[in-house]
C-alpha cells in the first residue's frame, strides 16, 4: 500500500529491474514534466486561434473602417460606435432584445420552478417524465421557429383559428409586442424543461430534514415551498438566471426565421424592425450592408449590455431570494 | 412500489456507474431520502402530463401540416388529424433541388467530428488540470472558466475574416475548426476527473512503469467514460442545432441542416407542408437519438447543474 501512494518517481528508482539505464530515467523525468503541458496544448492552441484571438481582434476591427469587399480601411477611432449609437434602429433592437428577453425569462423561470417542484416528488416512471420535459431541447431553434411561425400565422395560423373559434379577435402576430410574445414562446419552448431539470437537481440537494423540521413546525406544502425550497434554491436560481441572460440577449435564430422568408420583412426582423434583435442587427450591418467595422462595434455593445444586465440580475436575484429566508 | 422506484430513481440521478465516487453529486446521496408525504398526487401527474403534451405538440403539428396540402392549411377550420399526404411531403423534401440529403450528411460530419474532438481534447486537458501538477495550472484553468461567459458572437466578425484568410469561406471546415474545442468541455472533464478518478489508480500505473500517455489511455480515459459520453451528447446536440455561424460562413447550397432549412423557408415560404416536414425531418435524427439516450441526457443536465 505504501508503495502505491508514494510519488511515482522515487518508486521507480527503487526498482532497478524496471529502468533501462540513465536514458530511460531522463525520459521518464521529461515525460513527467512535459506531459501536463502537452495535454493542455491542443486545447489552448485551437482555442487560442479560433476562440480567443477573434475575441481580441474584434476590438481592432471595431475601430477601423472595414468592409467585406474592400477589407481593412482607415483607423476611425470610435466613429463606428458613435455611428451605431446614433442609429434609431440600434436602440430599437436594444428595446426589442430586452423586451423579448423579459417576456421569455420571467415566465420561463416561474414555469421551470413549478415543473421542477412537480418532478421533485416520488413519481412513478420518473425517468419518463423527465425525458418528456426535456424533449424540446433536441429540436433546433430554426426548426422550432419554422413550426411556431406557422402556429402564430396572422391568417390561418392555428392559434388565431382557435381564438376566432371561441369568438375572440385574431391577433396580428407581426406587430411590435405581439411578435415579441411569439418569439419568446419559441425560446421558452426549447429551454423551460432544460432549466426545470437544473432546478430539480438543486431541489434534490436540499437536505430533507429541513422539510421534516418544517412539517413539525406545522408548515404546509405551500409554506414549505416558499420558506424552505425557494431560499435554499437561491444559488441554482442565480445560475439559471445568469445563463438565460447570456443566451436570451443573443437571440438570433428565432428572430431571423420568424415571419418567413417572403415579404413582410421576414429575415430582417420585420418591415419596421418590430422584432429585430441586436444580434440580427449585427448580422444585417455586417453581411447585408457589408460593414464589418460597425458590426464588430455592435458586438462590443452587445457584450457590454450582457455584462450590465448580468450584473444587475445577479444583485436583484440575491436581494429577492435572501429576503425570503436565511441560509 | 417504493423500494423498486427508489432504486430506479437513484440509479437515474447518480450519473456515474463506472466510477468509484459518484462524481458530480456526492451531496445527493447523503441528503436524499424519500420521506412520506412527498408522494405525487393525481394533480402532479395532470400538470406533468400537460407539460409533455405541450412539449410534443409542435412535433405533432408539423406532422399534421405535412400530411395535408396547402389548401387545407388555408382554411379557418381547425385540423388536428393526420392527412394522406405525409409521404408526398417527405419525398418532396428529399427531392434533389433542395439538397436536404447533402445537408444531413454535412450535419452528421460536423457534429460527429466536433463531438469526438471536444471529448478527446477536453479529457486530455481535464486529466492534466485535475490530476497532474504543473506551474500555472490554476491561472490557466481560471482563464478557461472566465471565457465561458463571453458570448461567441463577439468574435464572429474576426472569425469570418480569418476564414477568408484561410480560404475556407463556404467550406465545411470553417464550421468544424472553431468547434473542435470548447471551454465548457475542459471545465466539465476537469470537474469530473477530480473526483471520478482516484489518485491511487494513477500512482499505481506510474509505479508499474507506465508512461504518462499510457496512464491517460488505460486509466484516465476509461474512468472518464460516463462524463465523456455526456459531453459527447451535449456537443452533438449543440452543433446539430447551431445556426448563426454556419449561416454566416456557408452558403445555402452547401449548408448544415439549419442552414438548409432557412433556405427552404425563404424559397418556399408559402409551401407549409414542405417546410414543416423539412423542420421535422431535420430534427428526426436527434429525436431518435433522444429515445435511446434521453435518460443520460437528463442525468447529464442534472449533474452539470452548478451550485452557483
Amino acid at each position: 500500500m505504501s508503495s502505491t501512494t508514494a510519488p511515482a518517481e522515487p518508486a521507480s528508482r527503487a526498482r532497478p529491474n524496471n529502468d533501462g539505464g540513465g536514458f530511460r530515467q531522463t525520459l521518464a523525468k521529461w515525460d513527467f514534466k512535459a506531459s501536463p503541458y502537452l495535454y493542455i496544448a491542443p486545447f489552448f492552441i485551437l482555442f487560442g486561434i479560433f476562440g480567443l484571438a477573434p475575441l481580441i481582434y474584434t476590438a481592432w476591427v471595431a475601430v477601423h473602417d472595414w468592409h467585406i469587399i474592400g477589407g481593412q480601411g482607415d483607423f476611425v477611432g470610435l466613429d463606428n460606435f458613435t455611428a451605431i449609437l446614433g442609429q434609431a434602429m440600434f436602440w430599437k433592437s436594444v428595446f426589442n432584445t430586452i423586451s423579448i428577453f423579459l417576456i421569455a425569462t420571467i415566465p420561463q423561470l416561474l414555469a421551470a420552478i413549478f415543473i421542477a417542484a412537480a418532478l421533485d416528488n416520488n413519481l412513478r416512471a420518473g425517468t419518463f417524465w423527465r425525458m418528456g420535459v426535456l424533449l424540446p431541447f433536441v429540436a433546433a431553434p430554426v426548426a422550432v421557429a419554422i413550426i411556431f411561425s406557422n402556429l402564430f400565422g396572422n391568417e390561418f395560423g392555428l392559434i388565431n383559428n382557435i381564438l376566432q373559434s371561441i369568438g375572440l379577435d385574431p391577433i396580428r402576430w407581426t406587430g411590435e409586442l405581439s411578435s415579441h410574445v411569439a418569439i419568446a414562446t419559441m425560446v421558452n419552448f426549447r429551454w423551460t424543461g432544460y432549466n426545470a431539470l437544473i432546478l430539480l437537481a438543486g431541489m434534490q440537494a436540499i437536505p430533507r430534514d429541513l422539510y421534516e423540521a418544517a412539517t413539525i413546525d406545522g408548515a404546509g406544502r405551500m409554506r414549505q415551498f416558499f420558506s424552505v425550497t425557494i431560499p435554499m434554491l437561491r444559488p441554482t436560481i442565480i445560475f439559471v438566471v445568469i445563463t438565460s441572460t447570456i443566451g436570451g440577449l443573443q437571440v438570433f435564430d428565432e428572430a431571423k426565421m420568424f415571419g418567413g422568408g417572403g415579404g413582410g420583412g421576414g429575415g430582417i426582423g420585420g418591415a419596421d424592425g418590430q422584432w429585430k434583435t441586436i444580434t440580427l442587427f449585427l448580422w444585417e450591418v455586417g453581411w447585408r450592408q457589408s460593414n464589418l467595422g460597425r458590426s464588430a462595434a455592435i458586438a462590443w455593445l452587445l457584450f457590454l449590455l450582457i455584462v450590465l444586465i448580468g450584473a444587475l440580475n445577479f444583485f436583484i436575484t440575491r436581494r429577492i431570494s435572501s429576503s425570503g429566508g436565511k441560509r | 412500489m417504493s423500494a423498486t422506484s427508489v432504486i430506479e430513481e437513484t440509479a437515474d440521478v447518480v450519473p456515474t456507474p463506472g466510477a468509484r465516487k459518484p462524481g458530480f453529486s456526492p451531496r445527493r446521496k447523503a441528503s436524499r431520502s424519500y420521506g412520506e408525504g412527498r408522494r405525487a398526487g393525481w394533480l402532479t401527474y395532470a400538470v406533468l402530463g400537460l407539460v409533455i403534451v405541450i412539449s410534443a405538440f409542435p412535433f405533432y403539428w408539423s406532422i399534421v401540416v405535412g400530411s395535408w396540402t396547402n389548401q387545407i392549411i388555408y382554411s379557418s377550420d381547425i385540423t388536428l388529424t393526420v392527412g394522406p399526404n405525409l409521404w408526398d411531403s417527405i419525398t418532396r423534401v428529399l427531392s434533389a433541388d433542395i439538397n436536404f440529403a447533402a445537408a444531413t450528411l454535412n450535419s452528421i460530419i460536423v457534429s460527429a467530428t466536433t463531438s469526438l474532438s471536444v471529448v478527446l481534447f477536453s479529457t486530455l486537458a481535464g486529466f492534466s488540470f485535475a490530476k497532474l501538477k504543473f506551474r500555472g495550472a490554476n491561472a490557466l484553468l481560471i482563464a478557461v472558466i472566465a471565457t465561458m461567459a463571453v458570448p461567441t458572437q463577439l468574435g464572429i466578425v474576426p472569425l469570418y475574416l480569418l476564414m477568408g484568410e484561410l480560404d475556407l469561406q463556404g467550406n465545411l471546415l470553417a464550421v468544424i475548426l472553431p468547434g473542435l474545442v470548447t471551454a465548457f468541455g475542459v471545465f466539465w472533464m476537469t470537474q469530473y476527473l477530480r473526483e471520478g478518478l482516484p489518485d491511487e489508480l494513477i500512482d499505481a500505473a506510474r509505479v508499474d512503469g507506465a508512461s504518462m500517455i499510457k496512464t491517460f489511455w488505460h486509466v484516465a480515459l476509461p474512468a472518464a467514460r460516463p462524463a465523456a459520453a455526456m459531453l459527447f451528447l451535449f456537443t452533438f446536440v449543440g452543433s446539430w442545432t447551431n445556426f448563426f455561424w454556419p449561416y454566416v460562413i456557408l452558403d445555402n447550397r452547401n449548408g448544415t441542416l439549419p442552414v438548409a432549412l432557412q433556405g427552404l423557408q425563404s424559397q418556399y415560404y408559402t409551401d407549409f407542408p414542405l417546410i414543416l416536414t423539412g423542420a421535422l425531418l431535420s430534427t428526426l435524427p436527434l429525436l431518435i437519438m433522444f429515445v435511446f439516450v434521453g435518460k443520460q441526457l437528463v442525468s447529464g443536465i442534472m449533474a452539470g447543474a452548478v451550485k452557483g
